[in-house]
């Protein structure tokens, strides 16, 4: 199974969550707004995307509706749940400690 | 998962087990939306559409991966391979109904056994009673007795003085006529101590039970309480039959109660019609026996131990009235040392024997199950080897080993699910309808064996252990599976030439089949020939018609006058050519024999006497209807009445063991017990009296007139149809009394009884037999089918190279073929042997038979043909040019 390798294994998902908090999307629109946001740091390869996706509603934090999409064709939009919400809490929370901890560790000057 | 998370998830997990096709689409549509916007994507950056519609293709790495990742993440994958490989077993099974009936048959015969058997001994001996606190209810033994009898003063004593019980019931079984105000019938009753049911802390279903206060003194008690069953189908569940006055034997009773539904006394097997205090046992029995402390008659005294005692201080407790009774009275009751047991089964008499009797079945179903599993798992092995080249290719292709053992496992449980069911089934029948069986016609004793939670349980995890056990066999050759050397080479190597285990226990089992085959075809014989076999008696064209007339009233004087109107009557019926009358029948039962002395002999100890005879008490036309052949002298006329000198006739045995010889033995005398001296008149032909396969054993018979017995049987020799007689009898005993319950049936019907030891010993024999022969064949059928199918390249070019059909069979299934032969042999040098023990049971036993030996030789024969028809087939009909072309 490929990963992105150079994300951290788990933050997918936070960066899921997190740009589906802001506006429900489509899987499309997901990855332009990914590499979007990140400024082509975060490169998701686009088959890695859905069985993210897919995970992800099935542990109930978001969920899928068929709606027109911006071209007006069907597409499948995720909306974050108010399970998916706490989630989002959680695993940012989360984020901030570990990545708190690892600036901490990478800035120890060395003896 | 947390249960906020299912509230989103379940509906998604349902939609994607039951509405896959659906779900798959929206997977596609999705996918195929993506494609499409990265094809626009690269088209705007310049790239033709051919060229985009690949490079989209590649960004998403592999689509169908992809797809199989989603999938996996609705976590509903694992139902849908089984599903999957459900089907597949199924379907593969069905391709190959040769192998699939034979397992699953093989299953079922296991699976059922066990099943039966267990559910045997979970009736009879696992199962608690159904009584309250059944276990601290304990009966007293005599040890050393073979039956824990007691007598009435005796029980008395031992109910008064022990200190260690909660009460001491008592009960015994008998016969009597009941008399409605319709017609009079005959019922099977429990005379009980009046503590009966406080004893046993039961509460009544319907009015009151009878109490140790309602008794007081001999016939003090006119009271009966009703089983429920007989209240349900005699009284039609009628609430008024409280207080209603019947007649028992031509006296009053009162019916007091009903007792609840589950309880039917104590005795597992008895289901009596309903239960009377045995103060009034005069009046059922005929005889006042409540103060003769020499009769032993009540058949078991039983209680609850109080709290805190201990078996073994009851038992210390008990035994010191042992000793009062020896020093009060040593005439009687002599030294004795009690125990206890479980009342149920009649203690130790019938339980210790059911009890081996039931372990040992169990062992040996248990042995078939496992001989079962080793055939299953050859068989299986046998097919895995079958499919190397499949499982081989699976694996080259990218399938995992687990995968394809799951698929291998599936199949394995679902055999053996389908064959423990159809074994469940089977035995469901075979269990209900052992405990609807009524085993002696005359008496409402049944075998409760009905199968209840534990039995299912037992039988399905039995199956699935069994499925596993042989579904393990083939793991360790799938796990070795190399499949590129399969692929190449087509086999893996040789077969070992070395003794395997696999071997020894088919010779094993083909020795126990051929074991089960010889005891079965002798018990067969034996059985055959005690239905022809001469028992000193001709059963064939004779009627039995029991009576006993203290049900009908009569005393005293007016028993032998009516047994006479009895025989007038039914002589005059068209077609009877004659009547005779006996009291009680050759293998009637227990019987009764008595000692006789010589007249020399003064003290008339039982260790001083000359023999130990049984006694008849017979009708003058009696020799002349059983057909017993007297050999001299004379049989007995009207005239031979109380006021004539006593007289008897002896049979050959009697007069070699006490008179030294049979021909001077007429005219000579001998004395009973009490002194009493008998003139032998006549000498008849030995007979069987007790059990078919006894040595011969001494008999004497006395007139009817001059020792009168109220229980006695007419001998009807007639060779109309039974039936038609039978109903003609019936009307013209109606004639004489129709307050006369009497009881008909053939001559050989009653033998059945006699028989029954021999035709459970045949039936289990040749079941066993059965499964023996089932295993046997699908045992050497495995080893065969395994040896063709592991040869199949060396036996192609064996007749590529001009091997005759001969040779090519001796090389696929002379191993087979070879262990067969060895375990027949071995295990009909068994069966010889055990026949000696067959011969306690079965009439004239012996191996020594050509047609036995013959059979057995055919039968094992048989059954080799049998297993080896289709692998040999197979081996003989091998194409060597499709065979080598294909490896």
């Amino acid at each position: 199974m490929s990963r992105p390798s150079d994300l951290v294994q788990g933050t997918l998902d936070l960066l899921l969550l997190k740009i589906l908090a802001l506006e429900p999307l489509n899987g499309w629109a997901i990855s332009q707004r990914l590499k979007q946001v990140s400024g082509d740091v975060l490169q998701v390869s686009d088959g890695s995307l859905y069985p993210a996706l897919h995970k992800l509603e099935q542990e109930g934090w978001i969920t899928a509706e068929w709606k027109a999409s911006e071209n007006n064709r069907r597409a499948k939009f995720y909306s974050l749940t108010r399970l998916g919400r706490s989630q989002l809490q959680k695993e940012a929370a989360n984020w901030a400690r570990l990545s708190g901890a690892i600036t901490q560790v990478v800035r120890l000057e060395e003896a | 998962m947390r249960l906020a998370n299912w509230f989103y998830a379940l509906p998604l997990r349902l939609r994607s087990l039951f509405r896959r096709e659906r779900v798959e689409q929206d997977l596609n549509e999705e996918l195929q939306y993506h494609l499409e916007r990265k094809v626009e994507e690269f088209i705007a950056q310049g790239l033709t559409p051919e060229e985009s519609r690949y490079a989209a293709l590649r960004a998403m790495d592999s689509l169908a991966l992809r797809q199989e990742e989603c999938r996996d993440a609705r976590r509903v994958n694992f139902i849908e391979n089984t599903v999957h490989d459900i089907r597949y077993s199924l379907r593969t099974l069905r391709k190959s109904p040769g192998f699939t009936s034979t397992a699953v048959l093989t299953l079922a015969l296991a699976i059922g056994a066990n099943a039966v058997v267990f559910g045997v001994l979970n009736g009879l001996v696992l199962r608690p009673v159904n009584l309250p606190e059944a276990q601290s209810l304990y009966g007293i033994e005599r040890v050393g007795e073979d039956v824990p009898v007691e007598s009435y003063p005796d029980y008395l004593d031992l109910r008064d003085r022990n200190r260690s019980f909660d009460g001491l019931a008592a009960y015994r079984i008998n016969e009597a006529g009941l008399d409605t105000g319709e017609n009079p019938s005959r019922v099977f009753l429990f005379l009980t101590s009046g503590n009966y049911f406080d004893v046993l802390r039961i509460q009544p279903y319907l009015g009151r039970f009878f109490h140790a206060s309602d008794e007081h003194g001999p016939n003090s008690a006119p009271y009966i309480v009703l089983s429920y069953a007989y209240w349900h189908t005699r009284f039609q569940d009628d609430r008024g039959v409280v207080g209603r006055r019947v007649q028992i034997n031509k006296h009053p009773f009162t019916i007091a109660g009903v007792a609840p539904p589950e309880f039917h006394g104590t005795l597992l097997f008895a289901y009596p019609d309903f239960f009377l205090p045995m103060v009034n046992g005069e009046q059922i029995e005929g005889r006042n026996a409540l103060n003769d402390r020499s009769s032993r008659w009540i058949y078991l005294a039983l209680g609850h131990l109080k709290a805190g005692v201990t078996p073994e201080q009851a038992i210390a407790d008990l035994n010191s009235i042992g000793g009062y009774l020896e020093r009060t009275y040593p005439k009687e009751d002599g030294h004795v040392t009690f125990g206890l047991s479980r009342p149920s089964l009649y203690g130790d008499f019938l339980g210790s024997r059911v009890r081996a009797f039931v372990t040992g079945l169990m062992l040996l179903a248990a042995l078939i199950l496992a001989a079962a599993c080793a055939n299953l798992g050859s068989l299986f092995a046998a097919r895995a080897a079958d499919r190397s080249r499949e499982i081989a290719l699976r694996l080259a292709l990218g399938s995992s080993r687990s995968r394809i053992l799951r698929g291998l496992f599936t199949e394995a449980l679902l055999i053996s699910l389908i064959g423990g069911a159809v074994g469940v089934w089977g035995s469901v029948g075979l269990l209900r309808g052992l405990s609807a069986w009524q085993p002696v016609p005359k008496f409402p004793i049944h075998v409760p064996v009905n199968p209840d939670a534990s039995v299912y349980a037992i039988a399905v995890a039995l199956a699935l252990g069994s499925g596993i056990l042989f579904g393990l066999v083939p793991v360790r050759q799938v796990l070795r599976t190399d499949p590129y050397q399969i692929v190449k080479s087509g086999s893996t190597g040789g077969a070992g030439r070395r003794i395997t285990v696999r071997d020894l226990l088919l010779v094993v089992q083909i020795a126990i089949c051929a074991l089960l085959v010889t005891s079965s075809l002798v018990a067969v014989r034996g059985l055959a020939r005690s239905l022809n076999g001469n028992f000193g008696f001709e059963p064939r064209n004779a009627l039995l018609v029991n009576t006993v007339l203290d049900m009908a009233g009569y005393r005293g004087d007016q028993v032998p006058t009516m047994q006479k109107r009895m025989i007038d009557a039914v002589q005059k019926i068209p077609g009877v050519e004659s009547v005779g009358l006996i009291n009680w029948l050759p293998f009637g039962g227990a019987g009764d024999d008595s000692p006789v002395f010589t007249v020399e002999t003064a003290d008339l100890r039982p260790s001083n006497a000359a023999a130990v005879p049984f006694r008849f008490r017979i009708s003058p036309e009696y020799f002349h209807t059983a057909g017993t052949a007297l050999l001299s002298g004379r049989t007995f006329s009207w005239h031979d009445s109380e006021n004539a000198p006593r007289v008897a006739v002896i049979n050959r045995e009697f007069a070699r063991k006490v008179f030294g010889s049979e021909t001077n033995a007429v005219g000579r005398s001998y004395k009973m017990q009490d002194g009493t001296r008998i003139q032998v008149v006549g000498i008849v032909e030995n007979g069987k009296y007790r059990y078919l396969t006894e040595d011969p054993q001494p008999a004497m018979f006395f007139p009817i007139l001059q020792s009168p017995s109220s229980d006695t049987s007419l001998v009807v020799r007639s060779k109309h149809d039974p039936e038609q007689l039978a109903a003609a009898i019936r009307s013209s005993l109606r004639d004489l009394d129709s307050g006369l319950p009497s009881y008909i049936e053939t001559w050989n019907k009653q033998l059945d009884l006699a028989r029954f030891p021999a035709s459970v010993a045949t039936v289990s024999l040749g079941v066993l037999g059965v499964l023996g022969a089932m295993l046997s064949v699908t045992g050497i059928f495995g080893m065969a089918a395994y040896s063709v199918s592991k040869r199949l390249k060396e036996l192609g070019i064996r007749i590529a190279i001009g091997a005759q059909p001969k040779e090519v069979l001796e090389a696929a299934l002379g191993r087979a073929f070879r262990l067969l032969v060895i375990g027949s042999a071995a295990g009909l040098g068994l069966g010889i042997l055990a026949s000696r023990v067959l011969a306690h049971i079965v009439y004239q036993a012996t191996p020594r038979d050509p047609l036995v030996l013959g059979g057995v030789v055919l039968a094992m024969l048989g059954l080799g043909l049998l297993a080896t028809w289709i692998p040999a087939q197979r081996a003989l009909s091998l194409d060597p040019l499709t065979l080598l072309r294909e490896e």
